[in-house]
Parts: C-alpha cells; structure tokens; sequence
C-alpha cells in the first residue's frame, strides 16, 4: 500500500502544475475559454512539450504513462489552473487509437487534435443507442447522422467517431474538414462541437468498438473526476482565505460556526471525492472498471455541486461576478456533471450491478 | 501510487481469518449477527480467546504484552472481526486505560493493573461526562478534595457504557477548582466497590440497557489512585482522544451492515417483486455503497499517513464524521427494508408459530434507534467539526 505519487507522476505534476500557474492564469483563461476556438494554439504546443500529452498513452503506443494515476495527475493539474486546452478529446482518442492499434504520433506530439464524438442528441451518454450509422463505400466507408457534445470538436483536425455497422458501434476516424462543426464555447468555458455527418467519408478503425468505446469513456469521465478533484481545492481554499479576510459585524467571517462547520463538509466531501478517484484510477484496467468509475463519477458530481454552491453562497455576492475566478470555478463544478454521465446515470449503472448480482 | 496490500499483510490476514474461523465460538458470532443484546460472559469468553492467543491488546506496546502490530495490521484485524462477526472488543480497559497508564501511569500502577486487564480480572469503566458537562468536558464538576493520604470524591458521572459489569471506573474529576478549567482535573482510578458509590442504570431510546449515571458521595480513594501528576488529567484526556482513532471510521461495521441490507433486499419481496428491483431502494444502498467505497480508502490513506508520520493527524476526525452517517444510513436502510415489519417491539411476538420478517431482523428498528448515539459519543460530529475548523481550515 502506498498514496504517495511516483518519482515521475511527481514530477509531471510538478511541471505542469507550475506552467499553468505561470503561463495560464485565470484571467488569461477567461480571454481564452469562452470564445471560439476556446483555446489557446501556442500553449497547446508547449503543454504538449512538457510531456502532458505522452502521459496519456503507455509506452508502447508511443508515450510514457496511460495508466490511470497518470490520468489523475494530468487533470488534477489542469482542474487546479481551470484549464480549457481540449485535453479530454485527446486522452479519450488515445485510448482508443491504443486499443486500435493506430498511429498517434501527431496526437501525443501536438501536432494534430482530435476529438471523441460518441454521444447523440437522444441519447448523451449511452453506447448501446447510438443511431449515427456507416455504410461500406468503395474502399472505404460513410458516415451519417448528428453527433453531439463532442469536447475540444470545435478545435479538432481529426474527431474519432462511433457508428453503428452491421448492428455493432464501430470506430471512425474523420477529418474534422470533412465534416459540418458547429463549435460553440460552453457556460463553463472550454469548448465543444455539434458534429453533422452527411455521407461523410470515414476510415475505418475498429470494427466492433464496444469494449474499446466502454473504455474510452470510463477514461474520460476518471479524469473529469480528477479534474474535478483540481477545482474543488481550489475553489475550497479560496473560500477559505475569503474567511480569513472578509470581515462583517467586526470579526472575519470565518469565525461563524455556521459557516466554519459548512467549510468542514466541504473538505470531507473533497477528501471523499480523491479517495473515490484513486480507486477509480487504480481499478481502469481492470474488470470492474466500469463500476468504480461511475462510483467515482455519481459521489463526485454530488461533491462537485455541494462545493459551488457553498462557495458561491459563502462569499455572498462577490461570487456572483464575472470578475471573481470562483464563479467559473463552480460553474465548472456544476457543469461537468453532466459531461459523459451525470449523477443519476452513474448511480443506475452502480444500481444495475447491484440488481443483478 | 497502489492499493494493494504487502504480501505479508495478505499473509497476516489469511492467518487472522483461519484464526477467526476456527476460534470464534458460533454462538458468540450469531449473537452478534443478530444483535441481540451482549452479555458480559460472551465478551469475557471472546476477550479470554483472544488473550491465550496474545491478541487481545491490540494497541499495547510489545512490551506490556501487545501484539506488536503496525496500524495496516489492526487496520486487517479488525475488518477481518467484523467480517467473522467477532463482538466489539470492550474498549475501556484495553484500548482507552491500558494505553494511558503505559503513557502515564507508575511503574506499580502498571505492574498492578495491566495484567488484570489482560486476563479479565477488572472490567473498567469511564467516568467523564457529567449531566453538565457533556461536549464541554473540562467544565466537569466531579470533586476530589485531598484528605491525608486519600481523595473525597463528590458528584455525579453518566453515560457510563456498561458500568453494569464494571468493577472498576476511571474518572476525570476537579481537585484544583481555583485554576483555569483544564489545569485543574485529575485522572483518578476507583474501585467502584468503595462506599458512597451508587450506580443506576439508564433506560435508552430503544429500550436497552447499556450506560448508566453514577454517584459518588464522600467516597474515599487511595491518593496512589492518582495516574500522572495531580492537575494534569486534560493531558490525559487529550491523548486518549487522539490515540483511540484506530478504526474510529467504522469501516468493518459499515461492510458488515452493507452485506446485510443488500441480502435483505434481496430476501424481501415488495409488490411482487424482491424489494432490490425497486428503482429508490436500489438506489438508495447504491449511493451509501459509493460512499462507503470512498470511506474504505479515505480509512486506507489516513492510515498511510498514521504508519509514515507515527501517529494519526487530527484529519482522523474526517472518518469520525462520515463514518458514522455512513452507518447511520446503512442502519437505516435495514429498518426500511422490513417496512411495517420493523414495528414489533423486540421480543414482543413469543408466538414462535408467526413468523415475522427475515431471521435476524427483530431489532433492525431498535438497532437504528440505538445506533443514533454514534454521532454523538467519542466527541459529538459538531465537536469534530470544531476540531477541524481549528486544525485543517485554519479559520
């Protein structure tokens, strides 16, 4: 048993975490998260240079982590500095071109992105209803229907998306220039794209991409946990140097009980929530991911909503402001909830198990 | 970063489990499941088992006859009690009076009291909150005036857990009223056949009987009964509040009580249908598994961190808090499931022809009724919330 990070994942951690610190502050991110293209290309290349984008794929796809704790330590780090770069598409991808077999050099590098389109209008989170459909055309195949809340879609070159062939999800790669994008920068910054399919050429990459799809999705959704995990520090310590600070009636407003006991169940929610995470990461590979992530995704999306809104409610009006980073720290709390399962659907899954064990 | 255990800590489970399963009498443990009331011949019988095989004093030094475990190890040997349906160890004399008197105790007092512990001789009590002082513990009003060679100890202790079968009681009292409220209390040993003692039980909320008030009227005790120095008994009490954190999150409990509501849930059927297909009842045991899978590691790191640093951090107060909802909620839940079921009065139908509810589940209402008090005792959840507003939010 050991929770201390590696010498490495330290490290990575380290790099990162002081990078966006010094090159990618909250006001910075503001200019960048909500207006197209949600991002910022020149940072993109240097994260990609300090390693963040090899940590997402094991060494014999190219990179030099892939596992679940580097998952973690990646979007911890991002989550602390509220970073909207289209970091989920490329974790997601690689995980799929790994499981594929596909080259991702451009991807680890940074040269190209690329975005994981498997959600639909009627159907966000569910593999098992996905109604865009592929056709065998000449050599290779087409795509149509509408896919949707595709994260980082609005900045990609290439998006990978999941169609059904022969009455199986199969595993795409489209040119994003192939397709019609409509991107758009979302409520809680960052952005994300409505992808429309029209006879759109595709090639190939797995047949039948159920498991690898599974997959790819629980990896998305442990690193929005880990984010998660990122923002929800954060946003707890500011709120705890506001009650250091603030005073009204002639003392800090910290020395309410009313509001020192709120703090409290914060903190253990956010403790709850990392542990939860580690266990989400340390059981990716194994049989009962699925589990353990929507485990991790259902406490952390209640956390995630107990965090933002106390905050907000704890500093009182200067939290409804534009201009005070804890508003988009607890909008991105709330709204990454409902990115690749909410609350309620990890809850059924985990029901599910229950009900038929 | 990995979760797995050591292989010598697979190894020492496996030992703990065999142990468990060849030693721990089957009456014992079905008592146990069932919750029926303990007996003070079960937990004397448990506790003379446990000491022939050297692991009754789990948190003893080696030196006064403790197993020498490291805190994964306690951490394994109590999950795997829990697991076995193993009785609480009584933790008055083992887990809180021997640890403090080989912190704080003379060389005669430990020669003295230690072994007797160990071999079931004294059962010890404790006496600490008072009717007026509670979550305020040092403003106690308990007196011991010195006389001579002897203390005069007046006043009134309560929520004395199974005084019943104590001989013995250890007692915060004030021997320096003058001084500021913590400088002046004392740790006092008393033997509770002295005269002027007088112990009256109180009926609980689901009816049991299982703490009690005690009061002392001129009662004359030994000044040799004195543990540490005269005036310095908060010290005593602190250390007491931050050593006894050994699986204060109740995690084994928690797994125990999981186990039993998802079985139940199972077992019942409710509108055709076993009572888990239910979509709400399904979803409420799935939120408090969540919470208790988050709770295990939570557990795990604190311990982690207790094993490196030597001691457990006042972040321990953490596993208090969700510890004990997260069982409060599982308690719950197994009195939800028998629905209006749950009613009778345990002990109330005699008629062994009407079968009503599951085996085992006559005191699942009594049991969440009683289970109220874990938020409470051991430092109410609002007293650990303090704790942590002084020590981790710095506010």
């Amino acid at each position: 048993m050991d929770f201390n990070l590696t010498e490495d994942r330290r490290m990575l951690q380290d790099s990162l975490t002081r990078y966006l610190g010094d090159k990618y502050p909250v006001d910075h991110r503001n200019k960048v998260a909500y207006a197209l293209p949600c991002h910022d290309p020149a940072k993109w290349t240097e994260m990609a240079e300090l390693g963040a984008l090899f940590a997402l794929a094991p060494e014999d796809a190219g990179g030099f982590g892939g596992t679940g704790f580097d998952l973690m330590v990646v979007f911890e780090a991002l989550g602390r500095a509220l970073n909207p770069e289209p970091m989920l598409g490329a974790a997601m991808a690689s995980r799929l071109m790994t499981k594929a077999g596909a080259d991702q050099e451009a991807l680890l590098s940074g040269a190209m992105k690329y975005a994981v389109a498997v959600g639909e209008v009627e159907a966000p989170y569910e593999l098992d209803q996905i109604a865009c459909t592929a056709t065998a055309k000449g050599d290779g195949h087409v795509l149509s229907g509408r896919k949707s809340s595709v994260y980082g879609g609005q900045a990609a070159d290439v998006i990978l998306v999941a169609a059904m062939l022969d009455g199986k999800p199969a595993l795409f790669e489209v040119q994003a220039s192939d397709a019609q994008i409509a991107g758009y920068p979302m409520m809680d910054g960052g952005g994300a794209a409505e992808v429309l399919l029209d006879d759109t050429p595709a090639k190939l990459l797995l047949a039948d991409a159920s498991d690898a799809l599974s997959d790819a999705l629980n990896a998305g959704a442990l690193a929005l946990c880990a984010e998660a995990v990122g923002v929800m520090e954060v946003t707890h310590d500011i709120t705890l140097d506001y009650l250091r600070t603030r005073k009204q009636f002639g003392v800090p407003i910290g020395k309410f009980q009313v509001l020192q006991h709120r703090a409290v169940d914060m903190l253990t929610e956010i403790e709850q929530s990392r542990s939860i995470t580690i266990k989400a990461a340390s059981e990716l590979e194994g049989p009962d991911a699925s589990r353990f992530v929507s485990m991790a995704k259902n406490l952390i999306g209640r956390a995630a909503r107990l965090v933002a809104e106390e905050s907000i409610q704890m500093h009182g009006g200067i939290a409804m402001t534009w201009e005070y980073p804890v508003s988009h720290y607890a909008k991105r709390l709330v709204m990454l909830d409902a990115q690749l399962g909410d609350t309620d659907y990890h809850l059924s899954r985990v029901m599910a198990g229950l009900q038929a064990a | 970063m990995d979760l797995s255990f050591s292989a010598e800590d697979n190894a020492f489970r496996e030992e703990v489990r065999s142990y468990l399963a060849e030693n721990l009498p089957k009456q014992i443990s079905d008592a146990v499941r069932n919750g029926t009331e303990q007996t003070k011949e079960m937990a004397e019988e448990w506790h003379a088992i446990l000491n022939r095989k050297g692991w009754l004093a789990t948190t003893w030094g080696v030196e006064f006859g403790g197993p020498g475990w490291t805190p994964v190890q306690k951490h394994i040997f109590e999950e795997e009690c829990c697991r076995a349906y193993a009785p609480r160890i009584v933790p008055f004399g083992l887990n809180m009076l021997g640890p403090v008197l080989q912190a704080f105790g003379s060389k005669e007092q430990q020669d003295y009291y230690l072994p007797r512990i160990l071999d079931g001789t004294d059962w010890w009590c404790q006496g600490y909150s008072e009717p007026g002082a509670g979550s305020d513990l040092a403003s106690l009003k308990t007196r011991a005036v010195r006389d001579g060679d002897e203390y005069v100890i007046n006043g009134q202790k309560t929520w004395t857990t199974l005084g019943q079968h104590a001989n013995k009681i250890f007692c915060l009292c004030r021997t320096d009223p003058e001084a500021k409220q913590q400088e002046g209390i004392s740790f006092i040993l008393v033997d509770l056949d002295t005269p002027g003692i007088e112990m009256r039980p109180i009926r609980l909320i689901e009816g049991g009987h299982e703490v009690n008030e005690v009061f002392f009227t001129d009662v004359r005790v030994p000044v040799t009964n004195l543990v540490g120095e005269e005036n310095k008994g908060w010290t005593i009490a602190k250390f007491l509040l931050t050593h006894e954190r050994t699986g204060i999150a109740g995690v084994g409990f928690s797994m125990q009580s999981l186990e039993e509501v998802k079985a139940l849930a199972r077992k019942i059927r409710r509108g055709g249908r076993p009572l888990i297909q239910d979509p709400l009842f399904a979803a409420r045991i799935a939120q408090a598994e969540i919470d208790l899978e988050a709770m295990k590691i939570t557990n795990l790191r604190m311990l982690f961190k207790a094993q490196q640093q030597g001691a457990p951090g006042p972040e321990t107060s953490i596993l208090k808090i969700k510890g004990t909802v997260i069982h409060q909620e599982l308690k719950d839940l197994a009195r939800r499931a028998l629905g209006p079921v749950a009613a009778p009065f345990p002990g109330s139908i005699t008629d062994g022809n009407i079968m009503f509810g599951p085996e085992g589940t006559s005191n699942n209402a009594a049991r969440y009724f009683n289970n109220r008090k874990t938020s409470i005792f051991g430092g109410s959840n609002e007293i650990q919330r303090n704790i942590l507003t002084k020590t981790m939010l710095e506010l």
